[in-house]
């Protein structure tokens, strides 16, 4: 079976390699050395037809259990809000879909103009001056903020709350040594962080992350952390849930230096962890050591306005070893689909949005009617609620009711094994959360 | 054409929410918005008009040829968007229990499995986002492995025809550079890397076949030279288009390699992403992987975090998941006969480079792999013209521009590769619009100057972008950049990879 990808005929081939001068395409690798040469076919199982392929995959899908098949309440980083269907339709197009970054602007205005609609819809989410064209996700965006924050202070330590997604904070870790940074974390005080016992630490910081709403749902005490931070002339850095800025001050207007995040809540599937997009934003005196792409306005030889990658002498194909970041490639389609849903949801749905996930979690923390972790905390849309017995079992429990109550805690934190992180979005209804409840209770929790 | 936050009138809006009378908790005031963010108030309509717009502004693989050096733009089939999107992978969420996800995890098991045998390596981790983070990965290998055995060694070495990626990895993993040169044949100097190679360097970061499309004769001597210093080779996936099923990096002496899974693997690039950039490694520096990879008992497949000595998370959960699908798909779709995807990518190479050699600088005559290098300089010498002028040339003729200026150890280089999903019309018809633009660099070399005259705008002026900075719409106080003059230039940086 000839490849169904690959159009070149007998004929075709014959000819191009009469013009090439060659006697086979064998010997078009002559530069390969005989030693080198694979002897046997690739040790793969056989090509697939693409009904049969589209069957063998759909029989893999089958296996998993998805939020369609199952009543979920999970969150911890990564949200089921609804995706609109005008996301998929814009995303699916051709010329977004298979074009690569806009190298070549006079054939690229499309994306060019889209990533800085996005750079401005971040801009004004975050309440800062600049925005990248996007990071990998919201744990490698943190790494990127600590990289800035070494170079502008020239300090050697970063101190992260403990109440930050443990995910970013094991990236970040990983990241730090070769930066040749400590980490120092904060640990929580029921469920939030202290903005003196974070000052203490901050002396001598490059910066400091903290996450709002935190990773158990609190509302942190951001305005005096960032004060905190600011005291001692570390960069302030705010990662927070952008579905939550129409109801939470954004990081801007409490004197961070930069705001970043996990972008999936805005307009990305779950797809059980990604492609989705990190976002990173600042304040305009850090322009010039932002990492990744930036698009800028400018005007063409005719004075027509236009967009390009500006601020490029920042990155690795011209700076190498003095670059910013090491990044090119981006998730310039996954913060598209983001614009897309920001404009799709306009400053009113926003709110809204945030307005209907705020009530609806205070509604489910009044029907579970189990005691809270942290019960003095205001919260976002996420809660801990404590379980009376390990939580993994009660996750295993109500599964076999068809209900995923929420997140086992005490993968992540010493003393939390019956802690719940359960969370709440827009798409469960009042009656889905009285089912949770009534799941929880016949449970044993 | 204007921005949607230009076309925002206050009261519209796109989206609709359920909303129940429940009561809302109190926010402190010094916590919650008052000033709403200026989000684009429009009506559904209106949103689909503008994007839809926009992507009558945009140039894809669907458009047309896009022989873009080193990014691989091939074709993307569309049967893996309709399998990505089955509820089964779209909606699982990332921390679903491992019973709820064994389709999934049985997927990534097997691509873990498929890229350790195209590698020739013993094990593969997936989590790493794109090839730079492969990159800097596979360096923090390097660092756990030398740190284990107590030894410090602090350079890596990087031929002058690197892509920039590979210095800039380096110094974020903690690192210093080491340049070395290229032979007269394109090759790795050996002459030159034999005496930069000590008990101090801790690896070599290699692309081959190089970004010069050629592959490196003497990789085995390369090879030699790094094992005896007790340093290891790390292998740049970008252009793995080349070698599938022909030439394994294992068995070519490579330690570590990435993999650009949007590259070789036609996950759709997407204006600039998502990508994915896995690592397969030798079984030596396997205990030092990222958390979690994906392990099999029997018929159950699980996350693996047993790991004392990992280096740690590089990216959250276990990787670009929906890109793993798509590189599953694309790979069954060949099976054993991955070979010939390569084998058709250096046919149509070498048949459009042996269609462009004589109007064009070839800087070393050989036969390339899947993708060459010419160079414009005799279109400079003798009529004043660029690689850029030719890029924007390429533009007039329906095309979009291959890489220029990179490698930057070829003076005004265009860097064209073709990929195997292209047939062979579309491979003459570029022949014949790069050869016309040599006769009229000639005729009319100002016809290039002026180029593109088709496109939705000329030239842009991207030193103006740079030195005003305007990176966000700024409503009321937006400045009016048409009222400066405007000067054609483009800085005659790499564009492309």
């Amino acid at each position: 079976m000839t490849p169904r990808y690959l159009p070149l005929t007998e004929a075709d081939r014959d000819e191009m390699l009469g013009a090439i001068g060659a006697g086979s395409v064998e010997a078009l690798f002559v530069d390969v050395p005989e030693s080198l040469r694979m002897r046997r076919p690739l040790a793969l199982e056989r090509a697939l037809s693409e009904p049969e392929l589209v069957a063998h995959l759909r029989g893999l899908a089958e296996r998993n259990t998805h939020t369609g098949a199952e009543l979920s309440f999970l969150g911890a980083g990564v949200y089921d809000h609804y995706v609109p269907a005008v996301v998929d339709a814009i995303l699916s197009r051709g010329e977004f879909l298979t074009a690569y970054t806009p190298y070549q602007p006079e054939v690229s205005q499309g994306v060019l103009q889209a990533i800085f609609e996005y750079q401005t819809a971040i801009c004004e989410l975050t309440g800062m001056q600049v925005s990248n064209a996007s990071g990998y996700d919201g744990t490698t965006v943190a790494a990127d903020a600590c990289y800035v924050a070494k170079h502008v202070t020239g300090r050697a330590k970063v101190v992260v709350a403990e109440a930050v997604n443990p995910q970013v904070r094991q990236v970040v870790k990983t990241y730090a040594p070769g930066f040749g940074l400590e980490v120092v974390e904060v640990p929580h005080r029921d469920g939030v962080t202290d903005p003196n016992e974070l000052g203490q630490v901050a002396r001598d910081a490059a910066c400091v992350i903290f996450q709002q709403p935190n990773f158990f749902g609190c509302l942190e005490p951001a305005p005096e952390l960032a004060a905190a931070a600011n005291e001692h002339d570390a960069l302030a850095v705010a990662h927070v849930d952008p579905v939550s800025l129409g109801v939470l001050e954004a990081p801007g207007h409490y004197g961070c230096a930069l705001a970043i995040g996990e972008g999936q809540a805005a307009g990305n599937a779950l797809a059980y962890g990604g492609p989705h997009y990190g976002f990173l934003a600042a304040r305009e005196d850090y322009i010039r050591r932002m990492p990744g792409r930036i698009v800028g306005e400018t005007t063409d030889v005719h004075g027509r306005r236009g967009y390009v990658l500006t601020l490029q002498t920042r990155e690795q194909h011209i700076r190498r070893e003095k670059a910013t970041s090491n990044i090119t490639t981006n998730q310039t389609l996954l913060a598209l689909g983001g614009l897309v849903y920001l404009t799709w949801l306009g400053p009113q749905g926003l709110r809204e949005l945030g307005e209907t996930c705020t009530a609806l979690a205070a509604y489910a923390k009044q029907q579970l009617g189990l005691p809270l972790s942290f019960p003095d905390r205001t919260t976002f849309k996420e809660f801990v609620v404590r379980v009376g017995r390990p939580a993994r079992e009660v996750v295993a429990a109500a599964r076999e009711r068809g209900v995923h109550p929420g997140y086992a805690l005490g993968r992540d934190y010493a003393g939390l094994d019956d802690a719940l992180l359960v969370c709440v979005t827009e798409k469960r209804s009042p009656a889905e959360i009285d089912r949770l409840a009534d799941v929880l209770a016949e449970v044993g929790a | 054409m204007k921005l949607i936050f230009e076309k925002s009138r206050p009261g519209r809006r796109a989206s609709s929410l359920p909303r129940y009378d429940l009561p809302e908790p109190e926010i402190a005031a010094d916590l919650r918005r008052e000033t709403p963010p200026r989000l684009p108030e429009v009506s559904e309509p209106e949103l689909v008009r503008h994007f839809t717009e926009l992507t009558s502004r945009n140039y894809g693989v669907d458009t047309g040829f896009y022989p873009l050096g080193s990014c691989t733009m091939k074709h993307n089939p569309r049967v893996n968007e309709r399998i990505v999107d089955l509820p089964g992978f779209r909606d699982l969420h990332p921390l679903q229990e491992e019973d709820g996800a064994q389709g999934a995890l049985e997927l990534m098991w097997r691509l873990q499995e498929i890229l350790a045998e195209v590698a020739g390596l013993d094990a593969v981790s997936l989590q790493p986002a794109a090839g730079s983070q492969g990159e800097l990965t596979g360096l923090m290998l390097m660092r756990a492995y030398f740190a284990e055995r107590g030894e410090r060694r602090r350079k890596v070495v990087i031929p002058d025809t690197a892509h920039g990626t590979n210095p800039a990895s380096v110094t974020m993993a903690g690192y210093e550079v080491v340049s070395v040169r290229t032979d007269p044949r394109g090759n790795v100097d050996l002459g030159d890397l034999r005496g930069k190679v000590d008990a101090e360097t801790a690896g070599l970061m290699l692309t081959n076949p190089s970004t010069l499309g050629l592959f490196d004769e003497g990789i085995e001597e390369v090879a030699r030279i790094f094992h005896d210093a007790g340093a290891l080779l790390y292998y740049d996936g970008a252009n793995l288009n080349a070698v599938c099923g022909i030439s394994r990096p294992g068995d070519m002496g490579f330690d570590i390699v990435h993999f650009n899974l949007h590259k070789t693997f036609s996950q759709p690039h997407g204006g600039g992403g998502p990508g994915a950039g896995p690592i397969a490694v030798r079984g030596v520096l396997e205990p030092f992987l990222p958390v979690p990879t994906v392990a099999r008992d029997a018929d159950r497949f699980r996350y693996e975090y047993d790991r004392p000595r990992t280096i740690g998370r590089v990216r959250a959960f276990g990787g670009p998941f929906g890109v793993f699908v798509r590189s599953y798909a694309y790979i069954r779709a060949f099976g054993p006969e991955l070979r010939e995807m390569s084998e058709a990518a250096v046919l149509n190479a070498n048949y459009l480079l042996a269609r462009l050699k004589d109007a064009y600088e070839l800087p070393f005559d050989r036969l390339c792999m899947h993708e060459f290098v010419l160079s414009a300089r005799n279109l400079k010498r003798e009529h004043g013209v660029t690689a850029l002028d030719v890029a924007k040339r390429l533009i007039d003729h329906g095309f979009h521009p291959p890489t220029i200026y990179f490698p930057l150890i070829v003076p005004e280089a265009l860097m064209i590769e073709p990929t195997e999903t292209e047939p062979k019309e579309t491979l003459d018809a570029f022949a014949e619009a790069m050869l016309d633009i040599a006769r009229e660099a000639a005729e009319d070399p100002d016809a290039l100057r002026r180029a593109p005259t088709r496109a939705v705008v000329g030239r842009l002026d991207e030193v103006k972008a740079a030195k005003r900075a305007v990176v966000r719409y700024a409503f009321e106080d937006h400045p009016d950049l048409s009222e400066e003059p405007a000067r054609p230039v483009a800085a005659e940086a790499p564009k492309g990879v």
